[in-house]
């Protein structure tokens, strides 16, 4: 079969690879109708994230058709022919994190949890197409892909939406959804987000239903806030203009109430200085992420506000506003999204047209054509805002 | 949580490894007080780098000297083995640009640093051999109550699903059972083993009877969680580790840290109890042998023949 393969640094290619096979008993093997390029993918791409392997299949965002199941998948859970979106986490449902639902957390679906256990201080679960760290479990930018634990992680769509309405359920409108879900959204709060790419458009539409007064979008790619503004949401230029101080603004001096970092460990600075900084601390490796959101987001959050954090941060970053954060109350909340938790009540959402994830799908291209779209994404070309992958 | 108990060293009493420890100390003290004088009688002229290296030398000396006399180990005398290898280099450059003065001396200076070598090798060798008792701990916790647990893992003959050491268990009486297992370096060792502790849901406790290639002995045992969370396990191996502190350096080397292993082990066992089976990716398709993987298969589906490979 055709997959998209991560090269090296910068570096992505589609290449013939063998047909997946069952590997556990719960297995499935799922036709892949619907692919997508993910933020988080472009960690990998540039060479952020450690383990990646020349071969490894990308992708973590992906649905289609059951072809085969494992002897271990119970009658009447998944079928051949069921049409499913798969999670990007891992979960075997049994173990004490699945059952707290923490499925990102899943403590038996990583098989290289020593790994991540030496990096994060306890094991996290296996996510597809994500490094070695993760698992290294064969990703979904190809034609077919193995599931696992496919009866307790697939979510099978009986209605007749479309792949393009449910495709991110896999990932990244759970994702944006339980960032404005850790805010504990109350009535008249102003929730800022930081970073308008699809998982952030995603916290802004979530805060939206979960009953923010008003949203506040940051970002510095025009497009982007213009899709934003389509919303009604409010915009901020960290290019134009000061953060904080804008933020100080549109809050009557107070800090939004909640503040949402949608960006992660690639961010970049309005001021060249502190991020010529960091970059360079970076590129000598004494730290590893980029924290130019999270510190801001602390900083400007009102005294007892909610920093949620969903932008993916890999290791160690470098100075961290504690002080802001300790002695002015406030709550940060995060985690690898949780999707099994959100899929089925998100799933509701879009079936009642509450939420239209399509909104932000700017590109559709051929599985073949991955190369081109990581391009078009990572440098922000033609106005690149989220990538679909058809094999 | 592990904990690594290495036994007082029976090197402390050793007359060869006293001895190369005092050689130590009294080559030591006059390379250091007087590297000058030192370095006349090994025949090689004065100059600032041979008075230099003379005394970095010494301070080396001391070095072992305080680790042989000190707390013994064979590391130190492998260190020895080092420093006379950096020796003999020393003297082999001084005989190549020697100019003459005192070549006898450096001659006889060469000779005796290789007996001293051969002393030394001598003794690394004979007193690596001596095995290192080693006592490992690890725990994890499963959601299932402790019978469960217990009667999963009384079942001996299913240990080798989990432990990646294991090649084979085999009962062979009510309380006795044949052990196969791969040691570092692709050896094999075979012991026989007899339950010394069974305590339904609560413990089972093993040790390898005379005659077993390693001397083992080991206790896994099940308490309730808090909060009913399921089960606690609590494993504890000991055993005389071939090869001794080398043979537990040489087999990190090799990724067989003992620790790690035995962490994974109970990770495995866990994933056994909660799901079934041991998890499995296209990256470390051979589930228990993981660790033994890196680099790992590149995270794609893996050909027929690895498929093969990886299942069998």
């Amino acid at each position: 079969m055709k997959a998209n393969c991560w090269t090296g640094r910068n570096s992505v290619e589609v290449q013939d690879v063998p047909d997946p096979s069952i590997l556990n008993s719960r297995d499935a093997i799922v036709k892949i109708t619907s692919t997508a390029i993910c933020g988080s993918d472009l960690h990998l791409l540039d060479g952020y994230v450690p383990t990646m392997e020349k071969g490894d299949i990308m992708g973590h965002e992906f649905m289609g058709e059951i072809v085969e199941v494992g002897p271990g998948i119970s009658d009447g859970t998944l079928r051949v022919g069921d049409r499913v979106v798969v999670p990007f986490p891992i979960a075997c449902g049994a173990c004490a994190s699945c059952r707290a639902q923490l499925y990102s957390c899943c403590e038996n679906t990583n098989p290289n949890a020593g790994i991540s256990e030496k990096l994060f201080g306890h094991p996290t679960s296996g996510i597809y197409g994500y490094s070695h760290l993760t698992g290294g479990f064969a990703g979904g930018q190809a034609e077919y892909a193995r599931v696992a634990f496919a009866d307790v992680n697939a979510l099978k769509i009986e209605s007749d939406l479309s792949d393009e309405q449910v495709l991110f359920l896999s990932d990244i409108l759970p994702t944006g959804y339980m960032g404005a879900d850790m805010c504990d959204i109350q009535e008249g709060d102003v929730v800022a987000v930081w970073g308008a790419g699809p998982v952030g458009q995603f916290a802004m539409d979530s805060a939206r239903v979960l009953g923010a007064e008003k949203v506040i979008a940051i970002d510095k790619e025009t497009y982007r806030l213009d899709m934003a503004a389509a919303q009604g949401y409010t915009t901020v230029n960290f290019e134009d203009v000061d953060v904080r101080s804008a933020l100080l603004e549109l809050t009557g001096g107070r800090g939004p109430d909640k503040c949402i970092d949608a960006v992660g460990l690639e961010a970049t600075h309005g001021a060249s200085h502190v991020h010529l900084y960091d970059r360079a601390k970076q590129a000598v490796r004494s730290e590893t992420d980029r924290p130019h959101v999270l510190r801001q987001a602390i900083v400007s959050c009102r005294s007892g506000g909610t920093v949620s954090v969903i932008g993916v941060y890999g290791g160690l970053i470098d100075k961290f506003p504690a002080g802001a954060w300790m002695n002015r109350s406030l709550t940060l909340r995060t985690g690898q999204c949780h999707v099994q938790r959100y899929m089925q009540p998100l799933l509701g959402l879009i079936e009642q047209g509450t939420i239209d994830p399509t909104r932000i799908i700017t590109h559709r291209l051929p599985l073949t054509e991955a190369p081109t779209g990581y391009d078009l994404f990572k440098n922000k070309k033609d106005h690149c805002e989220k990538v679909v992958l058809t094999p | 949580m592990k904990t690594d108990t290495p036994s007082t060293s029976p090197l402390q009493h050793d007359r060869l490894v006293r001895g190369l420890g005092w050689a130590s100390a009294l080559l030591g003290v006059p390379q250091v007080v007087a590297p000058v004088g030192f370095a006349r009688a090994l025949g090689v002229d004065d100059t600032f780098r041979h008075r230099s290296a003379t005394t970095a030398v010494g301070v080396r000396e001391l070095a072992a000297a305080t680790g042989l006399l000190g707390r013994p180990r064979p590391a130190w005398l492998w260190g020895r083995v080092g420093g006379d290898l950096m020796d003999l280099t020393m003297l082999a450059r001084a005989l190549k640009n020697h100019d003459g003065r005192g070549l006898g001396r450096t001659v006889a200076a060469t000779a005796a640093v290789t007996a001293i070598t051969a002393t030394d090798v001598y003794a690394a060798v004979t007193r690596t051999h001596r095995s290192t008792p080693m006592e490992l701990t690890a725990a994890t916790t499963v959601t299932a109550p402790p019978d469960e647990v217990y009667a999963l893992w009384s079942d001996l003959e299913r240990l080798p699903d989990f432990m990646a050491h294991l090649d084979e268990v085999r009962v062979t009486g009510a309380r006795t059972s044949h052990w196969r297992a791969n040691a570092p370096f692709g050896k094999a060792v075979e012991w026989d083993a007899e339950t010394t502790q069974d305590v339904p849901g609560r413990l089972i406790a093993w040790r390898s009877v005379d005659g077993a290639d390693i001397d083992n002995s080991g206790e896994v045992r099940f308490v309730p969680a808090p909060g009913g969370r399921g089960t606690e396990i609590r494993v504890t191996l000991r055993y005389d580790l071939p090869g001794g502190a080398l043979g537990k350096a040489a087999a990190r080397y090799f990724g067989e840290e003992p620790h790690q292993q035995l962490d994974d082990d109970l990770r495995r066992f866990k994933q056994i109890a909660e799901t079934g089976e041991v998890v499995r990716s296209e990256g470390a398709p051979g589930g228990k042998r993981a660790r033994g993987e890196f680099p790992q298969h590149p995270a794609r589906p893996l050909t027929e023949n690895e498929l093969k490979e990886a299942l069998a």
